[in-house]
C-alpha cells in the first residue's frame, strides 16, 4: 500500500505494556510482557499467536477496556485511561445487542455521541450501504447468518468513522467463504479513497489470513506474551495466496510460531535440569486427536509441511499447533522449519495394538511431559498411592491462575488415564496410582 | 416452559461469611428502628376512618377485589423501582455489592408476615390520622413478597452479562442512561418477567394477611377482597368465604389473560440466544395488541420524551470505569467504609438487645428457639410429604408434553391462589373434628408451600432430553433403577430451587397457620408461628422482635447449611 510506506503519524502506541494476573497463590502471572509498538495511519497491523499469548488482551488496553499492569497505552500521544474514544471493535461473537434492529443497532453508538435524529438516520443509511446490508434495516440480529451478522458488526463499527479500526478474530466465527468473502470486501472498503479510518488492527491465530490483510505481522509468544517476531509484509495487493512469496512468508511465520521457546530466560542449570511444570505447560492436546495427526502424517509418507497439512485438514493453527506441540513434546514427531516429521516411536504408535500403544505412550508421557511425571512420582512416593488433586493443584497455582492450574491438571488426568498410570475419582478428587504403572525411573521427589 | 421458580440463578449464594453476620445484625437494628419509631407515636385511630372489620355483603365484593388488585399492581411498581436501583447499586459499586447483597439474601429469608407488625406500627405513627398508614402497610408487605426474587434476578444478570456486550458498550461511549435502557434492562428482561409474574402470583397471600390484622390488641381492616374473607370467616360465612374464592379465581386468570401472558410472550425478543427458541411462548392479549393500532399511538408520544430524557441525563456520564483507581486511597475507603458500618451495628443491636433483655429477658431467646424447633418439624414434615405426593405426580406431568401443555398453567395458578382463602374451610373442619391444630397446621402450611414443588418438578422432568428417555427406554432401564439414575439426578436442580422456596413458604406461612380464628374459635398451634402472631397481637413488640429474629436465623441456617450444599451438587453434578 502507498499510504503505508512513508514515515507516517501515530496514532495508538503500546508504551512497555505489561500485563498480569495475581495468581491465587499471590504469585503475579504474566500475560503480556513488556510490548512496545506503534500502528501509523494509512496500515493494517495483525497480532498474530496462539491462544494464550495474550494477543486479545493486549488488543483491549489498546482499547481502553482493560488497565495494564505497568505501562501505558497512548492514543494519539495522549494517555488511555478510559474507554478509547478513537477506537472502534468489531468482536468474534458480534456483540449485537438481539433485541436491536440492524438500523437500531448500528444507529446505537451515534446515539450516545448524541448525533441528531435525522444525520443519525442518514449516516446510518450510508454505512448499512456501505457494507450490503441494505434491505435487511429492520430485521433483528436473529435473523440473520452469521456473515451478515458480523457485517452488522462492520457497519456499527465503521459508521462511528474511528481512527482506528479494531477487530478481534472477527472471521473465526464464520464459514470458509463467508470469512473469505467479507475479507475482500474490507480489503476493497479500505482501498477506497473516502474511507474515513485509519488504521486498522487485527487479532488472529489465522496465519493466511494475517498474511492476506496485513502491512505488518506481530508475532506473539505464548506464556507470556512477548513479540517474538515482526514481519512487513510488502506482497502486492490484491494478494494471491499461490504465489511462491505469499507461501514462503506463510512457512516462515509457521516456523516462528513451531519453534519451541527458544529464548526463555534461562532457568538457573540446576543439575537434572529438567523443566518444571510450570515452566513447560501440557499443550492442550487429546491423546486421540496427537494419534489422528501422526496416522495422517504416516499415511503421507512420514513428513509433511504445517501449512499445507492445515490446508488440507481445514484446520488453524490454534487447532493444530497444540496437537504438534503434543506430539513434539512426547518425541513422536519433530519440527524443522515448519515440516513436521514422524519419529520412529510415533511411527511404532501408530502402527502397534492398542497394549503395546498404550505402555508406549505411558512411558513417554512419564518421561517427558512435566506435569505427569510429577504426578506419577509423586503418587509412587506417597504412602497408599493415593494423593488429593489439591496438592497438585496448589503446586501449579504458582504459576497458573486457578482456572488454567485446573485446566493443566485435567490434561495430565487425560493423558494419565489413557496411560493407566493413575486413576482420578471426580467425586473426591482424589488421583490414585494404577496397579500396573511403570516404576519412575529418577528421584521421586520433583516438583 | 421449563423454567423453575424463582430462576435458579436466585438461589445462588457465596459461602456465608462473617459480613453476613453483620448485616444479619443491620436487620436486627432496622427492624428495632422500625418499631422504636412506630411506639414513640401512639395517636389513637380516629373512629370512622377506619374500622376493625369490613361487610361481608356481595355486592361490595367487586369494588373490594378492584381495591385488592390496586394495591398488587403499586406493589408491583415499588418492586421494580426497587429492583432497579438496589440491582444496579449492587452490580455496578463493589463496595455496595459487599453490604448489598448478603442484606438481600438475609431479606429474602426473613418472615415476611413478622415484619408486618412492625411496619404496620410504623406506618400507623407516620400517618396516624388516616387510613393511609394501613394502606402503605399492606402494600409494603405484598412488596416484600415480591422484591427479592427480582432483585436477584436482575442483579444476577447484570453481573453475568456478556463480556463482549459491555465492551462493545463502553466503547460506543453509552452514557450511563443509555446503557441501562439499552443494554441492563433488555438483557434482564427474560428473568424479570418471569421471577415477577410468579411473585405476583405469591404476592397475592400476603395481601390477603395484610388488609386484616390485629396489632396491639386493635383490629384493622381495609376494604379488600382479603379483609372480606376474613370477615366472612369471622362471622362463619363460608358461602361467601366460596364466592370469594371465585372472585380470586377470576382475578388470577384475568391478570393472568390481559397482563403477564402477553408480557412473557413480548420479553422473548430479548432472549439473547442469537437463534430462534423452539417453542415460543404466545399471548392471544399480545397478538391482538400489535395487531392494533394502540402501540403506536402510545409510541408517538413516548418517543419524544424517552429522546429528551436521554439527552437531560447526559450530563451524569458514561457508563465507564476508570481504568485506574487510587489503591491507597481506595484500601482506606473500605476501611472506613467497613468500620462505620460496623458502628452503626454494634450500638444498634445492643440497644435492641437491652430493649428485649429489659422486656422479656433475653431468656426469651431460649424459649423462641425451642418453639422454632417444633415450627421446624412441621416445615420438614411439609416439605417431606409434598415431596411424596408431588414428584410422582410432577414427573409425570412433566413427561408428557400434552399433560404439561395443559398441566402447568393450572398449577401456575394453584401457586398463585392465596392459600389462606382455604382456612376458613380447614379451620371449620378442625372444629367440627375436634383435631388439634399442632396436626392441622402442618396442612394449612402445605396448602400454599406445595405448589413450588409440583411446578418446579414439573419444569424439571420437562428439560430431561427425549433422547436420554429414549436411550433408558432401549436399555430397558425402569422402574426404580430408572427413578435412580435418570428422574432423580434430571429433575434435581429444579427440585433444589422449588424445594428452597417451599419450606421458605412454609415458615412464612406458620404466622398465619399456627394461630386460626373461625367464628368465635381460636385455634392455636404451639410453635414459633404462633409466638410471633400472639405477641403481635397483644402488642408484646421485644416478643415480637425475638421471635422474627429467631425465625430468620433459623431460615438462614437452613438455607446455607442444608439447601446452598444440595444446589451445588445440583450445579457441579446433575445439570443438564
Amino acid at each position: 500500500m502507498t499510504r503505508a510506506q512513508t514515515e507516517q503519524a501515530c496514532i495508538l502506541a503500546a508504551d512497555h505494556i505489561t500485563k498480569s494476573f495475581t495468581t491465587p497463590e499471590g504469585a503475579p502471572l504474566a500475560v503480556l510482557d513488556d510490548i512496545n509498538f506503534k500502528l501509523r495511519e494509512g496500515e493494517i497491523v495483525a497480532l498474530l499467536g496462539k491462544s494464550g499469548s495474550g494477543k486479545s488482551t493486549l488488543l483491549r488496553c489498546l482499547a481502553g477496556l482493560i488497565a495494564p499492569t505497568s505501562g501505558r497505552a497512548l492514543y494519539r500521544d495522549a494517555p488511555v485511561v478510559a474507554a478509547n474514544p478513537g477506537v472502534a471493535m468489531v468482536f468474534q461473537t458480534f456483540a449485537l445487542l438481539p433485541w436491536l434492529t440492524v438500523r437500531q443497532n448500528v444507529e446505537l453508538g451515534l446515539e450516545a455521541r448524541d448525533v441528531p435524529p435525522a444525520e443519525r438516520r442518514d449516516r446510518a443509511e450510508r454505512a448499512i450501504d456501505l457494507i450490503g446490508l441494505d434491505g435487511f434495516e429492520s430485521a433483528y440480529p436473529k435473523e440473520l447468518s452469521g456473515g451478515m451478522r458480523q457485517r452488522v458488526g462492520f457497519a456499527r463499527a465503521l459508521v462511528v468513522e474511528p481512527d482506528a479500526l479494531f477487530m478481534d478474530e472477527p472471521f473465526s466465527a464464520l464459514d470458509v467463504l463467508t470469512a473469505e468473502n467479507l475479507r475482500t470486501e474490507l480489503l476493497a472498503l479500505w482501498a477506497h479513497e473516502g474511507f474515513p479510518t485509519r488504521a486498522m488492527l487485527i487479532v488472529t491465530h489465522n496465519i493466511e489470513e494475517a498474511v492476506l490483510l496485513a502491512d505488518r505481522v506481530l508475532v506473539l509468544s505464548s506464556n507470556p506474551g512477548r513479540i517474538r517476531a515482526e514481519l512487513a509484509v510488502d506482497l502486492e495487493r490484491p494478494r494471491d495466496r499461490r504465489t511462491a512469496s505469499f507461501e514462503a512468508l506463510v512457512d516462515e511465520i509457521y516456523g516462528i510460531m513451531t519453534g519451541r521457546a527458544e529464548e526463555r530466560p534461562a532457568v538457573a542449570p540446576v543439575a537434572a535440569a529438567q523443566p518444571s511444570p510450570i515452566d513447560e505447560p501440557m499443550p492442550t492436546a487429546t491423546v486421540g486427536g496427537m494419534a489422528g495427526l501422526l496416522e495422517i502424517l504416516l499415511a503421507r509418507g512420514g513428513k509433511e509441511d504445517l501449512p499445507a497439512l492445515a490446508d488440507d485438514l481445514m484446520f488453524e493453527v490454534d487447532d493444530l499447533l497444540p496437537l504438534v506441540d503434543g506430539a513434539t513434546l512426547l518425541g513422536f514427531a519433530t519440527v524443522d522449519n515448519a515440516d513436521l516429521q514422524i519419529t520412529d516411536d510415533g511411527r511404532e504408535f501408530v502402527i502397534a495394538d492398542i497394549l503395546t500403544t498404550k505402555e508406549l505412550f505411558a512411558r513417554k508421557a512419564a518421561e517427558r511431559a512435566p506435569l505427569v511425571r510429577a504426578i506419577n512420582n509423586a503418587l509412587a512416593a506417597s504412602m497408599d498411592g493415593n494423593l488429593p488433586e489439591a496438592f497438585f493443584l496448589d503446586i501449579l497455582r504458582r504459576g497458573f491462575s486457578d482456572e488454567e492450574a485446573r485446566h493443566q491438571l485435567d490434561i495430565a488426568i487425560d493423558w494419565g488415564r489413557y496411560g493407566e498410570l493413575y486413576e482420578y475419582d471426580a467425586n473426591t478428587g482424589q488421583l490414585r496410582r494404577e496397579h500396573r504403572a511403570p516404576e519412575p525411573e529418577q528421584d521421586p521427589v520433583d516438583a | 416452559m421449563r423454567q423453575s421458580f424463582p430462576t435458579r440463578d436466585v438461589w445462588r449464594r457465596p459461602r456465608l461469611r462473617l459480613v453476613d453476620l453483620l448485616v444479619g445484625g443491620a436487620i436486627f437494628v432496622l427492624l428495632y428502628g422500625l418499631l422504636r419509631v412506630g411506639l414513640t407515636v401512639t395517636h389513637p385511630f380516629v373512629p370512622g376512618h377506619t374500622q376493625a372489620s369490613i361487610s361481608t355483603d356481595p355486592a361490595e365484593l367487586p369494588y373490594y377485589a378492584l381495591r385488592s388488585l390496586t394495591r398488587m399492581f403499586i406493589a408491583l411498581g415499588l418492586s421494580v423501582t426497587f429492583t432497579f436501583v438496589y440491582g444496579t447499586a449492587a452490580a455496578r459499586s463493589r463496595r455496595a455489592e459487599k453490604v448489598l447483597i448478603p442484606l438481600l439474601d438475609i431479606l429474602q429469608s426473613v418472615p415476611i408476615l413478622g415484619f408486618l407488625t412492625i411496619t404496620v406500627t410504623f406506618f400507623i405513627a407516620l400517618f396516624p390520622h388516616s387510613i393511609v398508614g394501613l394502606e402503605m402497610a399492606s402494600i409494603f408487605a405484598i412488596f416484600t413478597s415480591q422484591a427479592w426474587n427480582m432483585t436477584f434476578s436482575f442483579y444476577h444478570s447484570l453481573i453475568t452479562q456478556p463480556r463482549d456486550l459491555d465492551e462493545a458498550a463502553r466503547l460506543m461511549r453509552l452514557t450511563k442512561w443509555e446503557r441501562f435502557w439499552r443494554l441492563d434492562v433488555p438483557g434482564s428482561m427474560i428473568g424479570l418477567v418471569w421471577n415477577g409474574m410468579m411473585s405476583f402470583g405469591g404476592g397475592w397471600f400476603f395481601l390477603t394477611a395484610s388488609e386484616a390484622i390485629t396489632v396491639n390488641k386493635r383490629s384493622y381492616a381495609l376494604p379488600g377482597i382479603g379483609s372480606y374473607v376474613a370477615a366472612a370467616s369471622a362471622r362463619s360465612e363460608l358461602g361467601r368465604v366460596l364466592l370469594a374464592i371465585a372472585v380470586m379465581i377470576i382475578m388470577v386468570l384475568g391478570v393472568n389473560f390481559v397482563f403477564w401472558r402477553p408480557l412473557v410472550a413480548w420479553s422473548e425478543k430479548f432472549r439473547n440466544e442469537q437463534s430462534e427458541a423452539a417453542e415460543q411462548p404466545r399471548s392471544i392479549a399480545l397478538d391482538t395488541l400489535r395487531r392494533s393500532r394502540v402501540p403506536g399511538l402510545i409510541a408517538r408520544p413516548v418517543r419524544p420524551i424517552a429522546a429528551l430524557l436521554d439527552r437531560l441525563t447526559r450530563p451524569f456520564g458514561i457508563a465507564d470505569r476508570p481504568l485506574v483507581a487510587n489503591v491507597a486511597r481506595r484500601r482506606a475507603g473500605d476501611a472506613l467504609f467497613g468500620i462505620a458500618v460496623a458502628v452503626v451495628i454494634a450500638l444498634g443491636s445492643s440497644s435492641a438487645l437491652r430493649y428485649i433483655a429489659d422486656n422479656v429477658g433475653l431468656g426469651a431467646f431460649a424459649h423462641a428457639f425451642g418453639l422454632g424447633a417444633i415450627t421446624f418439624a412441621r416445615v420438614i414434615v411439609v416439605v417431606a410429604v409434598s415431596t411424596l405426593v408431588w414428584v410422582p405426580v410432577g414427573v409425570k406431568i412433566g413427561m408428557s408434553p400434552r399433560l404439561a401443555r395443559y398441566a402447568q398453567p393450572i398449577v401456575q395458578v394453584l401457586a398463585s391462589f392465596p392459600a389462606n382463602f382455604l382456612f376458613p374451610f380447614f379451620a371449620a373442619f378442625l372444629i367440627a373434628t375436634g383435631i388439634s391444630l399442632n396436626w392441622g397446621g402442618i396442612v394449612l402450611m402445605a396448602l400454599g408451600a406445595q405448589w413450588y414443588i409440583l411446578f418446579n418438578t414439573i419444569a424439571g422432568a420437562m428439560s430431561i432430553p427425549s433422547d436420554l428417555r429414549e436411550a433408558m427406554d432401549n436399555f430397558g432401564v425402569r422402574g426404580w433403577q430408572r427413578w435412580r439414575r435418570l428422574i432423580i439426578p434430571g429433575i434435581f436442580p429444579a427440585y433444589v430451587t422449588g424445594g428452597i422456596t417451599a419450606a421458605g413458604g412454609a415458615w412464612n406461612a406458620s404466622i398465619v397457620a399456627e394461630l386460626v380464628t373461625y367464628g368465635h374459635h381460636v385455634l392455636v398451634a404451639k410453635g414459633l408461628g404462633s409466638y410471633i402472631a400472639l405477641s403481635t397481637a397483644n402488642g408484646q413488640f421485644a416478643k415480637t422482635l425475638t421471635g422474627i429474629v429467631v425465625m430468620s436465623i433459623y431460615v438462614v441456617g437452613l438455607n446455607h447449611l442444608l439447601w446452598r450444599r444440595l444446589y451445588r451438587l445440583a450445579e457441579t453434578r446433575y445439570s443438564l
